[in-house]
C-alpha cells in the first residue's frame, strides 16, 4: 500500500510538470488560489479569454484533452496520465472550468455517435478551447426525470430532411458562450416516453435560438434558459437513429460520473482554517469543545472523500474500472458544504449575516458557499436522484414502480391537480 | 500509486472469511453472549493455528511475521462476524505494547504465548466513569508492587497478562502485571456486550514490572492506542459493511403493502446513506493502514481520522439495520442486535469518540502548524 508513481507515471509526471512551469500563466496563480464557489477568479481581467488562452497553448503542445485520440486533438494518453496531469495542472485547472462541458460529455458523445468527417471536423476545435460547446438536456418539465422532456424535433414538410426544433431547455451551463451544443428532443410523443427521443449536435448561433441568462438564487447567472423557435438542424446532425435518443443521452451521463480524482471541494480546509484565526472571548474558536466535535465531523468526511479518490485512482493506474464508491462524492460534498457554511457564519454570532468591510475575505467565502451550496445539491443529478443511484446501481435494490413506464408520452399527466 | 491491499492480502482476506464462516456463524457468537463461556476457546484456537494472532508479531517471537496490513484484513473479517474473542484486547493491545516497548526478555517471555493463544494479554487503563487523563490515574506502583482499581478492564476476566497504567515516583508508567499471580482479585462485569467480557480488576500490592522506560508511559500508551485504533476500525468497518448488507437482503426480501420494502425511498435512502458512511470509513480505515503499516508520522492523524469515521459508519449502519427491519430487527432471535451491541462497545472501547475527535483537532493543528507539514 502506498502512493508512489509507477517509474512511467513518474516520468510522465516530470515533464507534465516541466512544461507547467515553463508555460502556466504564473501571473494568474495567487488569484486563481482564492477561486472558490463563486467560480474561477482571475482579479479584473476578463476570464473566458484567459481560459481559452490557456486552453490554446495546451492544445498546441498536445496537452488539451489527454485521453482522447490525437487525431481528435488528443494525446491518446491514459486514464491514470490524464488524473496526473490534473494534479500537476492544479490551481491553472481553475481556468478549464469553461471547457468542462464539451470536453467532459459533449466530446464523449460525439465520438460515440458523430460521422466520422464530423469528428474530424469538430472535435479537434473543440479540444482546442476555440469553440465552447453546451449541453441542452434539462427542461422546466425534465429535470430528474429528464426522460419527460417536451421540446419537438418534427421534420420539414419541404422534403430537405432538416429537423425543426421548438420548445426550452434549462439550467444549461455556459449557453451564453457556447458556439455548439448537444440537444435532446422528443421526435415521437406517440410512444413511451424513452422511446420518442432524438439526439441532435447544433450551431447555437442558428437562427431562432435564444440564450437568456437566468439570474440565480445566489444572484449569479451561470446557468440559462434556452429557447428554440423552428430552429433548423441538418439530418445529418442527428447523433444515433430516430428514437435512440435516451441511450445517447446514457452516453453522456456516464461520462459525467467519469470525472475522477478532481475532488469535491468541502469547505474544510478553509473552515478549519477559520476556526484557528477566529477569537472569541474564551480565546480562539477551535479551542471551544463544541467547535472541534463538528470540525471532527467535517474532517473524517473531507478526508474520505480524498482517500476514496485514491482508491480511485489506484484502481486506474492498475488499468482497472474504479468501483461504484465514486457516486458518494457529491452526494456528500454538498451536503457537508451547506452545513459547514451555516456553521462557520454561526461562530461569527450575529455579524455573519453582513458582508462588506467589516467582514474578513474567510467570512464572505463562507457567505458566497451558503448561497450556492443549494444548487451543488441538485445539479447534475439531486442528492436523491444520487441515493436512488446507489441504492439501485451499488446495492441492487429494485427500481421505482414507474406509473409512466407504459403509456404514451402524450397520455402521460402533465399537472399534480386534476 | 496502489492505495489498496496487494492480492496476496486481498487472498487472506477471502482465507479468513471462509474459516470465519464455518467456524463463527452468528450461533457460536450467540453462545457466549447467552452462555457462561467468557469467549469462544474453539475458536480462538483455530485463529491461533491459523497464524491469525500471530500475523503481525515477527517470527523470531513465534508470530508469522507477516505486518500490519494482514492484520487488517483479518480484523475486518472478524469485524464482519463479530467475533466473539479477545483479539483486540491480546494482539492489537498487549502484544503491540510488547513489540513497542518491552525487552527483549519480556518479549520472549510473553509474545510466543499471545501468537499461538496459550496467555492472553490485556489493557488495563480506565479507573471508572469519565473520560481517562494522565492526571487522574491513581492506580499506583511502590517497590515493585502495584495497588488501586481498573474498571472496564475488557477480557480481564481471561486475561493472564496485563499491561497497567500506573503512577510510580510521581510519573505514570506502563506495567507488566501477571493476572494468575499474587495480588490481583477480579470479577466479570454486565455490559452491552456480553459478546465480549469486562471485569474490574482490584490490584493489592500485585507484582509489577515496568514497560518501556519510566515516565514515557502515556506517550507510549498513546501511540499503541493509534495503532490499536487502526485494527478496530478495520473491524468497525467490517462489521458495518455486514450490517448494510443484513439491511440490503432483507429490503430485498420482505414485502409490504405488495411490494419490496427496498423498492420505497424512504428505504432506500437510508441503506444508501448506510453504504455512504461505510464507504467514507472504509477510505478513512485505509489512510490507517498505510500510516501504521509504514511506520508514517501522519499515523496519530490518520488513526484518529479512522477511528472517528469508523464509529461512526458502525452505529450508523448497525442502529438503521435495526430500522430497515422494523420490529424483527427488535427481536432477540435476529442478529441486528449482535452488531447494535457490538457497534456500541467498539465505540467505546478504547475511549469515546469524542475523546478521539478531541485528538484527531488536536493533531490536525499541530500538523498544521509544524513547518515540516506537508
Amino acid at each position: 500500500m502506498n502512493f508512489d508513481d509507477t517509474p512511467q507515471e513518474a516520468e510522465f509526471r516530470a515533464v507534465a510538470r516541466a512544461w507547467i512551469e515553463a508555460n502556466a500563466p504564473k501571473e494568474l496563480e495567487a488569484d486563481l488560489k482564492k477561486s472558490g464557489f463563486a467560480g474561477v477568479n482571475v482579479g479584473n481581467r476578463d476570464p473566458l479569454q484567459l481560459s481559452k488562452a490557456w486552453q490554446k497553448k495546451k492544445a498546441e503542445a498536445g496537452w488539451a484533452c489527454l485521453h482522447w485520440p490525437q487525431e481528435y486533438g488528443g494525446r491518446g494518453a491514459s486514464p491514470i496520465e490524464r488524473v496526473i496531469w490534473g494534479q500537476e495542472e492544479g490551481v491553472f485547472g481553475a481556468l478549464s472550468g469553461t471547457f468542462i462541458i464539451g470536453h467532459g460529455m459533449c466530446g464523449p458523445t460525439l465520438m460515440a455517435w458523430a460521422s466520422e468527417e464530423h469528428k474530424r471536423q469538430l472535435l479537434p476545435t473543440m479540444a482546442s478551447g476555440e469553440h465552447i460547446w453546451c449541453q441542452l438536456f434539462s427542461e422546466p418539465a425534465g429535470g430528474s426525470d429528464l426522460a419527460g422532456l417536451r421540446t419537438r424535433a418534427e421534420q420539414a414538410s419541404d422534403g430537405s430532411g432538416d429537423w425543426i426544433i421548438n420548445g426550452q431547455k434549462i439550467w444549461t451551463s455556459g449557453a451564453q458562450h457556447s458556439d455548439y451544443g448537444i440537444l435532446i428532443t422528443r421526435t415521437d410523443p406517440n410512444v413511451p416516453k424513452h422511446k420518442g427521443l432524438t439526439m441532435f449536435w447544433l450551431d447555437m448561433k442558428s437562427p431562432g435560438v435564444e440564450v437568456r441568462p437566468i439570474k440565480q438564487a445566489n444572484g449569479q447567472s451561470g446557468f440559462n434558459e434556452v429557447y428554440f423557435t423552428d430552429v433548423r438542424i441538418p439530418d445529418n446532425q442527428r447523433l444515433g437513429a430516430v428514437g435512440q435518443g435516451w441511450t445517447v443521452s446514457l452516453t453522456t451521463l456516464m461520462n459525467e460520473r467519469l470525472s475522477i480524482g478532481s475532488g469535491m471541494p468541502t469547505g474544510f480546509p478553509e473552515l478549519f482554517d477559520y476556526c484557528m484565526s477566529l477569537q472569541t472571548q474564551d480565546g480562539p474558536a477551535i479551542d471551544d469543545a463544541a467547535v472541534r466535535s463538528r470540525l471532527a465531523q467535517y474532517a473524517v468526511k473531507a478526508s474520505g472523500l480524498k482517500y476514496t479518490g485514491m482508491r480511485a485512482i489506484s484502481a486506474l493506474s492498475k488499468g482497472e474500472t474504479p468501483g461504484p464508491e465514486n457516486s458518494i462524492g457529491k452526494l456528500v460534498a454538498g451536503a457537508t458544504m451547506q452545513d459547514l457554511a451555516m456553521f462557520a457564519l454561526d461562530l461569527q454570532g450575529q455579524a455573519g449575516v453582513i458582508n462588506g468591510p467589516d467582514q474578513t475575505e474567510a467570512s464572505s467565502r463562507f457567505q458566497a458557499m451558503l448561497l450556492r451550496s443549494p444548487a451543488t445539491r441538485v445539479e447534475g443529478g439531486t442528492d436523491e436522484i444520487l441515493r436512488n443511484i446507489i441504492a439501485e446501481r451499488v446495492l441492487g435494490l429494485p427500481g421505482d414502480i414507474r406509473v409512466d413506464k407504459d403509456v404514451a408520452f402524450k397520455d402521460i399527466p402533465t399537472s399534480g391537480r386534476a | 500509486m496502489n492505495f489498496d491491499f496487494s492480492d496476496e492480502q486481498k487472498q487472506l482476506r477471502e482465507e479468513a472469511r471462509r474459516f470465519l464462516a464455518d467456524r463463527c456463524p452468528s450461533t457460536a457468537v450467540r453462545a457466549v453472549l447467552e452462555g457462561p463461556e467468557p469467549y469462544d476457546k474453539a475458536l480462538w484456537k483455530g485463529l491461533a493455528e491459523m497464524g491469525f494472532l500471530g500475523a503481525a508479531i515477527p517470527e523470531e517471537y513465534g508470530g508469522v511475521g507477516l505486518g500490519h496490513l494482514e492484520l487488517c484484513v483479518i480484523a475486518e473479517e472478524l469485524g464482519r462476524v463479530v467475533a466473539p474473542v479477545p483479539m483486540a484486547s491480546s494482539i492489537y493491545l498487549a502484544a503491540e505494547f510488547l513489540m513497542a516497548a518491552g525487552s527483549d526478555a519480556q518479549k520472549a517471555k510473553w509474545l510466543p504465548k499471545l501468537a499461538s493463544g496459550e496467555a492472553i494479554g490485556t489493557f488495563a487503563l480506565p479507573e471508572g466513569v469519565g473520560k481517562v487523563t494522565e492526571a487522574g490515574i491513581n492506580a499506583s506502583v511502590s517497590g515493585g508492587k502495584l495497588s488501586g482499581t481498573k474498571v472496564p478492564v475488557a477480557d480481564g476476566d481471561v486475561a493472564d497478562l496485563a499491561v497497567v497504567v500506573a503512577r510510580s515516583g510521581g510519573r505514570v508508567g506502563l506495567f507488566l502485571v501477571d493476572l494468575t499471580g499474587p495480588g490481583v482479585r477480579r470479577e466479570v462485569v454486565d455490559s452491552i456486550d456480553p459478546s465480549r467480557s469486562q471485569a474490574r480488576i482490584v490490584f493489592d500490592g500485585a507484582p509489577a514490572e515496568p514497560l518501556g522506560s519510566p515516565g514515557e508511559g502515556w506517550r507510549i500508551a498513546a501511540d499503541v492506542m493509534d495503532r490499536a485504533a487502526v485494527l478496530v476500525a478495520f473491524e468497525q468497518v467490517g462489521g458495518a459493511d455486514r450490517a448494510l448488507e443484513m439491511g440490503r437482503d432483507y429490503a430485498l426480501d420482505r414485502m409490504a403493502f405488495g411490494r419490496q420494502i427496498g423498492s420505497f425511498q424512504a428505504v432506500k435512502h437510508m441503506l444508501a446513506d448506510m453504504y455512504v458512511a461505510a464507504t467514507l470509513a472504509r477510505s478513512n480505515a485505509y489512510y490507517g493502514a498505510w500510516a501504521l503499516s509504514t511506520g508514517s508520522p501522519e499515523l496519530p492523524v490518520a488513526a484518529a481520522t479512522a477511528r472517528v469515521s469508523a464509529t461512526d459508519a458502525f452505529q450508523h449502519c448497525a442502529k438503521n439495520n435495526i430500522q430497515v427491519h422494523g420490529g424483527m430487527g427488535f427481536t432477540w432471535a435476529f442478529d441486528c442486535h449482535l452488531y447494535y451491541r457490538r457497534s456500541n462497545a467498539l465505540a467505546l472501547s478504547l475511549g469515546s469518540k469524542s475523546t478521539w475527535e478531541d485528538l484527531l483537532i488536536d493533531r490536525l493543528r499541530n500538523r498544521n502548524e509544524s513547518p515540516a507539514a506537508a
